[in-house]
């Protein structure tokens, strides 16, 4: 028998209510419900655009679409998927776990959470608008100067994106000081910094990276912005301005970007590795500080995007060894989630095998990192088929498969509902093999020549075997993420319900119903280890017949002791963000409705301001006040 | 279900990239791993040292996953639990001390060749060529010989060519896989490059930054030229022979001329790729086509049909106009 604890039964009801519900709430998982769905929306767009691209390179002199087609495929893929698929992801997990694994009743600022989410899609959704009206932008997702400029771009394609990923931005920021603040302040009793589970940690370590990271490119699409709309000469060189400072602005970004991109992927396979074997973290402080250092030495290694620019031998030297040193801290980490399965008892259930999956990958993309580190090297490999592999190893094997074993893990949690093993494990092999067969030989293309974005190659240049081989691959990916929804949609309707506790868990998260009430915690628990349920189930010995249940932190009660009061919902933070993206959409379409959009901005955030977080009729659970006690 | 077997399968499957590795390794003819130049040797002689290090460090880390995954793999009950290890010091050290001298390996070649690429060229009489990125097409200069010619760049073998670099427009990258690693053409600043060719052919580049609608139609030949063919090909730049003085007319009345130059005629357009000795050239359009009278028709026909947004207009010549033109232009050698 099972020594699985029991917990109460699932709070369906936290997903009932209608349309006006969904756009009023500030319950943080409901945001992060909303994050996930658009996320994996965005996902299917972002990777039809992809398959359109390797439709078109399948074979020499591809007639599928025409250049500046292409060019702007190439570029609302790569900015759709950082921008609208991967942060948002993340952001999606951030929102629904991160409270239930500190024991939080929410995030610090529950309608700021609304802000930031209603902030992002208004903004992907603007950026999105470019395909109506026919002018997608086309200058590759890191835009470098000055193809940009009006004089070699006059069309809007370029506004599209610099406006609407500058409100993202926006998002992020919002989203990132929220979650510090969260993480910081409302952990639970007991609950120390080297307590917090490692999905938290990492979380951490991306708030704060966001935080200085957004900056710079704000300053750089503020640059650009007063170039192409009020004539300014930032980056153009015939009136005295530089190009290059557009690189060095936007890596300065892109670097930690990357690791905004892939520390939460080292978050989730960090807390399912554990519990798939069984035992805890290997090396858990050591995990922490390779952590804080691999962020902190993201901030100063962003010139080895520019190593064919021109900068010379000693920066070239510099930026060389400094990203070489970000391998010590990335290697202690896979060496210790391998020592994490070594001796524990693994069961393979979907979620391990995408953690396992993106540990395997995510090496392949490290080493070729390293190779890019090399100068020598990296000149033959930038701006290839190389390092479009390297990325996707590292984007679709690092992040994707560590964040789809987190939906896989904490599906359970958020569903109330299993999602079928069987067809889990199809979609892994599926993506495995078709990333595989797509990205390998990615590889060999760039070390034979082939440029990335370029729409047509000639024939007698002998690169269609390995495209066309990319082609199939793309395709086989294109079938596991169908496998994917068909899983999902199952697991919704008829899916086994979960119970609290499916993977026998050790973290917080595992004590309450799956899903959780509204509320959370019942009782705020108080935390006196790092897997405080597995305390509570196992006992800090070995040998199960001594344990003692004490010790632990116990499965939440099925209702609070005590009344519980929630904050109400609100619409102001959707009108404000949808404010703040009139003023930016605006800027397109002529000063009166950038006008009318600051309207709309100032009349929400005072109308936010001036909401008490708990109006008359706000959400209360527990006994009622001063009744039955 | 059998278990053996299904275990065997996925570890194969798991094996697949490096399946996938030793399909591409079976014919490493990669071009930048084929230089023909100093330059392009250092390059791959430190790729060369690198490979077998990240090979070595993957297939190890790689088999210690699998073995910890089959060997540890589970079918007990739930209730029993694995022994509780939270951490080994000494290993942690170990596995940051190891990677490190692993890394000060990779770094010691890899700066001293930084130094080397980009120091001075290794010889004092070095040809000096100046490259010039267009939105499409490549401008090429030796200020010395007093010639111009664009898309086809010839050197000769065993000396050094030393590349000043810089753009028209937007920023292009400087690429021929063989010759060596790229380097990027600014506009409003200049880079330079130097690589002295060790082996005479004819090599394939193109431009490998994004420029713009026609990125992917940037290419260039060069020709790696034994010195008396090099010599014989710079003399008839230095004198080129105009043939025809009527399609010179046509040239210039059609308006070619507002863009082209062809020395020797009055046509002095600096706009457009300098067209001295064009019928000499083995490809047009950026080394898109191949140098055919058909190829050169259809390019004065229709230049944005052969290269996307080309900046070369369509001046709706008639057949006869066309068919003047080429005669004159295939004249050119
Ligand atoms: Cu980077
Ligand atoms: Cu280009």
């Amino acid at each position: 028998m099972s020594v699985r604890a029991m917990t109460a039964p699932g709070h369906e009801s936290l997903y009932s209510g209608g349309m006006r519900s969904w756009l009023t709430t500030v319950d943080h998982k409901r945001i992060g419900v909303l994050y996930g769905i658009s996320a994996l929306f965005y996902f299917v767009v972002g990777g039809v655009e992809a398959l359109i691209i390797r439709l078109q390179l399948a074979s020499a002199d591809g007639t599928v679409v025409g250049a500046d087609t292409f060019n702007q495929l190439f570029t609302m893929h790569g900015t759709t998927m950082v921008f609208l698929v991967l942060m948002p992801l993340s952001a999606a997990l951030f929102n629904y776990m991160i409270p239930l694994m500190i024991g939080a009743r929410d995030v610090a600022f529950p309608r700021l959470n609304a802000f930031s989410f209603w902030t992002f899609l208004f903004g992907s959704l603007l950026l999105n608008l470019s395909f109506l009206v026919g002018n997608p932008p086309d200058a590759g997702w890191f835009g470098y100067a000055n193809l940009t400029s009006k004089q070699y771009n006059p069309g809007m394609g370029i506004d599209f994106w610099l406006l609407s990923v500058q409100i993202m931005g926006i998002a992020s920021i919002a989203s990132a000081v929220n979650f510090t603040v969260t993480i910081l302040n409302m952990r639970a009793h007991g609950m120390s910094l080297m307590r917090m589970p490692l999905f938290v940690w990492m979380a951490l370590i991306v708030q704060v990276l966001m935080l200085l990271a957004f900056p710079p490119i704000t300053v750089a699409f503020i640059y650009l912005m007063f170039d192409r709309f009020f004539g300014t000469h930032f980056y153009i060189p015939d009136a005295g301005g530089t190009p290059i400072l557009w690189q060095h602005l936007f890596w300065i970004f892109g670097h930690p970007e990357v690791y905004i991109l892939i520390l939460p992927s080292f978050g989730v396979v960090s807390e399912v590795l554990p519990t798939f074997s069984r035992k805890p973290l290997f090396g858990a402080p050591f995990m922490i500080f390779s952590g804080i250092l691999i962020g902190f030495l993201g901030f100063g290694v962003w010139s080895h995007h520019m190593f064919t620019t021109g900068l010379g031998a000693v920066a070239d030297t510099a930026f060389s060894l400094a990203t070489m040193l970000i391998a010590i801290p990335t290697g202690v980490k896979i060496f210790n989630w391998i020592a994490t399965l070594w001796g524990g008892h693994i069961h393979f259930k979907t979620p391990l095998y995408f953690a396992v999956g993106m540990v395997g990958l995510f090496i392949i993309g490290g080493l070729s990192g390293i190779m890019h580190a090399s100068p020598p090297v990296d000149i033959q490999q930038h701006d290839t088929y190389f390092v479009v592999a390297h990325l996707h190893y590292v984007f679709f094997g690092g992040t994707v498969f560590g964040l789809f074993a987190g939906i896989y893990y904490w599906w359970p949690k958020i569903t109330g509902r299993m999602i079928g093993e069987g067809l889990g494990k199809l979609h892994f092999w599926l993506m495995f093999i078709g990333m595989n067969l797509t990205f390998f030989p990615m590889h060999f293309l760039g070390m034979d020549g082939m440029p990335r974005r370029i729409y047509t190659y000639a024939a007698d240049l002998g690169w269609e075997r390995w495209n066309l081989i990319a082609t199939v691959g793309a395709f086989v990916i294109a079938v596991s993420v169908l496998v994917f929804f068909v899983n999902a949609v199952r697991s919704v309707r008829a899916g086994e319900p979960a119970g609290g506790d499916p993977w026998d868990g050790a973290t917080l998260e595992w004590t309450m119903s799956s899903p959780p009430p509204e509320y959370n915690f019942a009782i705020v628990p108080v935390v006196n280890s790092a897997r405080p349920f597995w305390l509570h189930k196992f006992g800090p010995t070995r040998d199960i017949s001594t344990r003692t249940r004490e010790e632990g932190t116990p499965p939440q009660p099925d209702t609070p002791p005590e009344r519980i009061d929630l904050p109400s919902p609100s619409g102001w933070p959707i009108l404000a963000a949808l404010g703040l993206s009139l003023v930016g959409g605006g800027a397109l379409v002529g000063l009166w409705l950038v006008l009318v959009g600051v309207a709309v901005l100032v009349f929400g955030v005072y109308r936010w301001a001036f909401q008490p977080l708990e109006r008359l009729g706000h959400p209360t659970f527990g006994p009622a006040p001063g009744g039955g006690r | 279900m059998n278990r053996e077997r299904s275990t065997f399968l996925q570890t194969l499957l798991a094996a697949l990239p490096l399946l996938l590795m030793g399909c591409g390794a079976q014919g490493p003819d990669w071009r930048t791993l084929q230089p023909v130049s100093d330059f392009g040797r250092l390059g791959a002689d430190v790729y060369d040292d690198l490979i077998w290090w990240t090979l070595g460090i993957l297939v190890v880390v790689e088999l210690l996953l699998l073995y910890a995954l089959l060997r540890y793999r589970s079918a007990r009950s739930e209730s029993e639990v694995p022994s509780q290890v939270h951490g080994f010091t000494a290993l942690e050290i170990a596995w940051t001390l190891v990677p490190a001298a692993i890394l000060f390996f990779i770094a010691i070649p890899t700066v001293r060749t930084i130094f080397e690429l980009q120091g001075a060229p290794p010889s004092e009489d070095a040809l000096e060529i100046t490259v010039v990125g267009h939105q499409w097409w490549w401008e090429f200069q030796y200020p010395e010989l007093g010639f111009v010619t664009a898309n086809e760049l010839h050197v000769p073998v065993g000396r050094t060519a030393n590349l000043t670099l810089s753009s028209a427009d937007v920023i292009h990258s400087f690429w021929i896989p063989q010759i060596g690693g790229k380097r990027d053409l600014n506009p409003g600043s200049e880079n330079r490059l130097w690589f002295t060719p060790t082996e005479v052919g004819e090599y394939y580049g193109q431009c490998a930054e994004l420029c713009g609608t026609s990125h992917a139609n940037m290419r260039m030949r060069v020709f790696v030229d034994d010195s008396a063919t090099f010599a014989e090909w710079a003399a008839a730049m230095q004198a080129p022979a105009i043939p025809d003085s009527a399609g010179a007319m046509t040239f210039l009345i059609s308006g070619c001329a507002a863009c082209h130059t062809i020395a020797g005629t009055p046509a002095q357009g600096k706009v457009g790729p300098d067209l001295t000795n064009v019928g000499r050239r083995t490809t047009l359009a950026s080394s898109l086509i191949p140098n055919t009278p058909e190829h050169m028709a259809g390019w004065l026909r229709s230049p944005d049909s052969v290269k996307p947004g080309a900046l070369m207009p369509d001046l709706n010549l008639d057949e006869q106009r066309v068919n003047e033109l080429v005669r004159f232009l295939e004249g050119l050698r």
